[in-house]
């Protein structure tokens, strides 16, 4: 399958000598839902910045499709659809301006501009919105606009930098629904997210960049894979009132109706149940203490 | 292209527009004021200036003055505001080439010359009669300075950073320019030393083609007129670009 993005040893060295990617070789294939991960500072911005013309790199190299960046910028540019992380939009500015001269900027007419700025406000719910100014709108209603206006030129890659940071759980729900439609119907997207559960729910691939430096990329499966203890908390509806041992678990009695039990690979969650049973302790409720991804992402960070 | 410069321009345009009474009614109220004081309170004692009534006198200067501060008002207000609220990243994220986008603030700036020029010369037509010599010289004066100034805002946004930086050239460099560029008297009254310092002074040529062209009298050569503001441009196109090529302080280096 061709890759819709590649970087070749791309790296960024700001003016104030801070290194901010070392030389980074990613792989995106076409039609992906890839997420890019790392803590603050990782260089996940950088390179979003990079690949979306925002930035320049100091070297290496950016492929989006087959295509050189640097020398089919504008072809390049038409494929990718950004939605950063801070908001970049006039504030004084109504909502269905914003995302007509978006298309205007792409070369689009008024005319066709405005058929897709209303599908894709109608989509996002703010239709009813589309003459306030921007500023007038909630955090999780400006985080749609921007996502409506990276997809007014109907790109072929979009690339979501934090896209549900501040939006409540409620409409969290409908953009990933929408983000899945959208790569079910062959769009490829890359995401960035703090939300470790988000990218595991949503994303088949997987990059974790820390301090600059490519540290696993990965298929989802295989990587969360490789995590070798997952750690439950049981509530109990016996008492417990000793000790409680299960072989290759280590379990930790948090109150007399609740257990914690790091969980080793070998062992699956009905072995614990059983274990539990055999000593006359039964279950009522049991739920992941932490996220796979987020202790391998952890353990690959740290 | 032509659909992003004319993006880009329409959205100049409202923005000037949308804020009207900061951008349009300050200038009608001050050329008001100027004619009250300098051409009707003054005007009579000082008689004339070049064979000239002063209130006819200072029209041209006055409406000129509207068009080299408005221009570069505009796109230095504008180009800023782009920066400051990051919304320049949706014109970098997109296939605009960078000359257009130049184009377009530039084209922004000639509008609010224009507009605010025209609101001003109504204005001043409650005053005075507006004479005019010829129509030719005055358009091409108006487009001239409209464009070097345009682009001067647009370079003094590139490097500016605050809120200051914007208002430092427009007060202390552009408004005294403007004023010892003959706005309110002849250069040929002023002694030697001052008449050949003014020569250096590129608002003292559009400001009298622009006499000209209302009056019918100017102290330079017309093609020299129009000589200096040419260059001007060229210069400072390039440079606008150059700075936009090279995306100072656009993109973080």
């Amino acid at each position: 399958m061709q890759l819709a993005l590649s970087t070749d040893h791309l790296a960024k060295t700001y003016s104030n000598n801070l290194e901010a990617l070392k030389g980074v070789n990613l792989k995106v294939k076409e039609g992906d839902f890839f997420a890019l991960l790392g803590s603050n500072g990782a260089g996940k911005t950088t390179a979003i910045g990079i690949i979306s013309g925002l930035l320049k790199s100091t070297s290496g190299e950016v492929t989006i499709n087959g295509l050189n960046q640097k020398k089919y910028s504008n072809e390049v540019k038409k494929m990718i659809g950004l939605m950063p992380q801070e908001f970049n939009f006039n504030p004084h500015e109504p909502n269905i301006e914003i995302l007509i001269n978006q298309a205007g900027y792409y070369g689009i007419s008024r005319k066709e501009a405005k058929i897709q700025a209303e599908v894709l406000l109608k989509k996002m719910e703010l239709w009813d919105r589309r003459f306030d100014v921007a500023q007038s709108l909630s955090g999780g209603m400006k985080r749609r606009l921007m996502l409506a206006r990276a997809l007014i030129h109907k790109p072929k890659i979009l690339i979501l930098d934090e896209p549900t940071a501040g939006v409540d759980v409620e409409i969290r729900q409908s953009m990933w629904q929408y983000l899945t439609q959208l790569n079910n119907d062959g769009m490829t997207i890359i995401l960035t997210t703090h939300y470790l559960e988000e990218a595991e729910s949503l994303c088949r691939n997987i990059a974790i960049l820390n301090n600059g430096e490519l540290v696993e990329q990965s298929n989802m499966k295989k990587l969360l894979a490789k995590a070798k203890r997952q750690v439950i908390i049981i509530d109990t509806i016996e008492k417990i009132s000793s000790p409680i041992e299960i072989s290759h678990c280590d379990c930790e009695v948090l109150d007399e109706n609740t257990l914690q039990v790091s969980q080793g690979e070998e062992v699956s969650i009905s072995d614990v149940v059983s274990a539990l049973s055999g000593q006359n302790i039964n279950v009522s409720h049991l739920r992941s203490s932490q996220n796979r991804l987020e202790s391998l992402f952890l353990s690959l960070t740290s | 292209m032509w659909i992003a410069y004319k993006t880009i321009v329409t959205k100049e345009i409202l923005r000037f527009v949308r804020i009207w009474v900061q951008t349009i009614i300050p200038p009608v109220i001050t050329t008001s004021l100027y004619l009250l004081i300098f051409g009707g309170l003054m005007g009579g004692r000082i008689g004339q200036m070049q064979g000239i009534d002063y209130i006819d006198f200072i029209v041209p200067g006055i409406i000129l003055m509207t068009v080299i501060m408005q221009s570069y008002a505009n796109t230095v207000s504008s180009f800023f505001m782009t920066k400051y609220n990051n919304s320049f990243e949706e014109l970098l994220v997109s296939t605009t080439p960078n000359w257009i986008i130049l184009l377009g603030f530039v084209s922004g700036g000639i509008a609010r010359g224009f507009c605010v020029g025209l609101a001003v010369t109504f204005t001043i037509s409650f005053f005075v009669e507006i004479k005019t010599f010829s129509i030719i010289i005055i358009t091409i004066t108006f487009l001239l300075t409209s464009v070097m100034f345009a682009l001067a805002g647009f370079i003094n946004a590139v490097f500016a950073r605050t809120f200051d930086d914007i208002s430092i050239i427009p007060n202390f460099v552009l408004l005294p320019l403007t004023y010892l560029g003959g706005m309110f008297y002849s250069i040929d009254i002023l002694p030697s030393f001052w008449r050949t310092l003014s020569a250096f002074n590129p608002i003292y040529y559009m400001m009298d083609a622009f006499r000209l062209g209302f009056l019918g009298i100017g102290s330079v050569e017309l093609w020299k007129a129009f000589l200096v503001p040419i260059l001007m441009i060229i210069i400072l196109a390039l440079l606008a670009n150059a700075l936009l090529n090279r995306g100072v302080s656009i993109k973080t280096e």
